[in-house]
């Protein structure tokens, strides 16, 4: 079932840097006249799409569960034990259960895929995720007709977590995805980054990815996953619904409240990291059919 | 006690307001060439921004206790408040410069929105503005033309400016977290004494 999306980007396509930093310029160019919205994505990407190295990945996280900056995940989160992992499978399925992580996914097949990951913060990085598509695990578990969304639950587990112990949000983190987004070959399911098993910072043992929305949708160290026939309830919506929608798709034409999501800055640049635009779904326009005719603006 | 607080009261007499700004300058290039050179980790960036602004909010925090540690405790550090106060203008402007050039890499259109857009910007904005004019009449010409009493009145701009700052530090984090808001409560404690400390001036006559 897996392969449905050919990953086209892969560490051979590499531009060299002088060359695509030749073509920022050219785009530079363009977006000035107001022209890169209408080529940007994957025409724009290919060229600059440089993976982040492993040490970037696991330093610099969102994690609240191990605290709220940025190295708190990389520095708490190793007490975390993930072995005998179980996710309970709940709500409209065929085959509700609580799984052993292994038992559950172990028939899946796992492939690379080089994704941008765009945070709500405007910054942003390359991961290269191994991982496989959600959709052959909710086919695998059975979708019920009428299923319309899917929610996930993060693991709580207050004695290694200081976030939890301080109360920092309300926990378990939640969030939840339309059931068309979910079954979508871009979404997957990651289990490792550089073909190594995910940091615990990162999410493991098994972390949602979904790369044309702001980071905090890719929910982290799964637990539960609950297909449902109503929007479920999202931890940043749920705190503050007027900064964080339930769909949070990259737009760098919906203004958040807090930070102009227009451009990003890639981590990994030093000091002077160039800031780039934005791109529109973070340059992912094949999941634009699944919003014809909503205004993002309002649906943000 | 007595004899610590006589003991730092010598020391501090001998001690030239250079030495100060000297100290308190030292952090600038020390927190850039670790930034520069990975001991602020990968995203450097956010992180000076952060620390700078962070070190001018505890220069403020520190000038606004030389009054009280004084009343209270006979402390006399009043000769270095102004270095306090400027270095917490220089940090301010290195925070911002750090925004302007770094962060937002110069693009004026998206930062002029965010000014405007964006509550925690506008505050920080306001307090770097109203901090202009306590930097300029920083010196004695000023204080001698304007007249102590003018000079002095300008100067309680610190207390507003004290609480912006603190405000657009709690409105950056995206959660309440613990240490801004102990920002917050210091700077409170602060200017709670100084109205309690007038009311007895003006009622009782009590002297601390």
């Amino acid at each position: 079932m897996a392969h449905r999306w050919t990953n086209t980007l892969t560490s051979a396509d590499i531009t060299p840097k002088s060359v695509w930093m030749n073509r920022r310029s050219v785009l530079a160019g363009l977006a000035g006249a107001g022209a890169l919205s209408s080529v940007g994505g994957v025409a724009t990407a290919e060229g600059e799409l440089t993976p982040n190295t492993l040490e970037e990945i696991q330093s610099y996280n969102n994690f609240y569960e191990f605290g709220t900056g940025k190295g708190d995940p990389a520095a708490n989160a190793g007490a975390m034990d993930t072995s005998g992992w179980e996710v309970t499978i709940d709500g409209m399925v065929d085959n509700p259960g609580t799984y052993a992580l292994n038992d559950l996914i172990g028939d899946m097949t796992t492939e690379e895929r080089i994704y941008r990951f765009r945070c709500v913060e405007a910054w942003s990085m390359v991961v290269p995720w191994n991982g496989f598509e959600l959709a052959d695990l909710l086919n695998k578990v059975g979708v019920q007709s009428g299923a319309t969304h899917v929610g996930f639950e993060t693991a709580v587990m207050p004695e290694v977590m200081i976030g939890v112990q301080r109360r920092v949000m309300d926990f378990p983190y939640v969030e939840g995805l339309r059931l068309d987004e979910a079954m979508h070959p871009l979404t997957i399911m990651a289990t490792g980054i550089y073909d190594e098993p995910l940091a615990n910072q990162n999410g493991a043992p098994m972390r949602l990815v979904v790369p044309w929305k702001y980071g905090f949708k890719s929910i982290k160290s799964i637990v539960r996953i609950t297909v449902t026939d109503e929007q479920p309830a999202t931890s940043w919506n749920t705190i503050n619904a007027r900064e964080y929608g339930f769909y949070s798709n990259v737009n760098p034409e919906v203004n958040h409240p807090r930070w102009s999501q227009a451009s990003e800055r890639v981590i990994g640049g030093g000091l002077f990291a160039a800031r780039k635009d934005t791109l529109m779904f973070n340059g992912y326009p094949e999941v634009a059919s699944l919003y014809d005719g909503m205004d993002l603006a309002a649906n943000y | 006690m007595t004899t610590l607080v006589d003991t730092i009261n010598r020391f501090a007499r001998k001690v030239p307001t250079w030495v100060v700004y000297l100290l308190l300058t030292v952090p600038i290039p020390l927190f850039f060439y670790m930034a520069a050179t990975g001991g602020l980790g990968v995203e450097p960036i956010n992180s000076l921004e952060r620390e700078m602004g962070e070190f001018a909010l505890k220069l403020i925090v520190v000038g606004l206790m030389i009054t009280p540690a004084r009343k209270y405790l006979g402390l006399n550090l009043l000769k270095f408040r102004r270095a306090i106060g400027v270095m917490s203008f220089v940090y301010v402007v290195v925070h911002l410069g750090i925004w302007v050039a770094l962060d937002m890499a110069f693009r004026f259109e998206q930062m002029w929105s965010d000014i405007w857009k964006r509550p925690y910007i506008t505050i920080g904005m306001v307090a770097f503005i109203a901090m202009i004019p306590l930097a300029v009449t920083s010196n004695n010409l000023s204080l001698r033309r304007m007249g102590a009493a003018s000079w002095r009145k300008l100067h309680k701009l610190t207390y507003p400016i004290a609480v912006l700052g603190v405000v657009h530090f709690i409105m950056v984090q995206k959660v309440w977290e613990r240490e801004p808001m102990i920002y917050l409560a210091v700077i409170i404690g602060l200017l709670a004494l100084r109205y309690t400390s007038k009311q007895k001036e003006t009622g009782v006559g009590v002297r601390g």
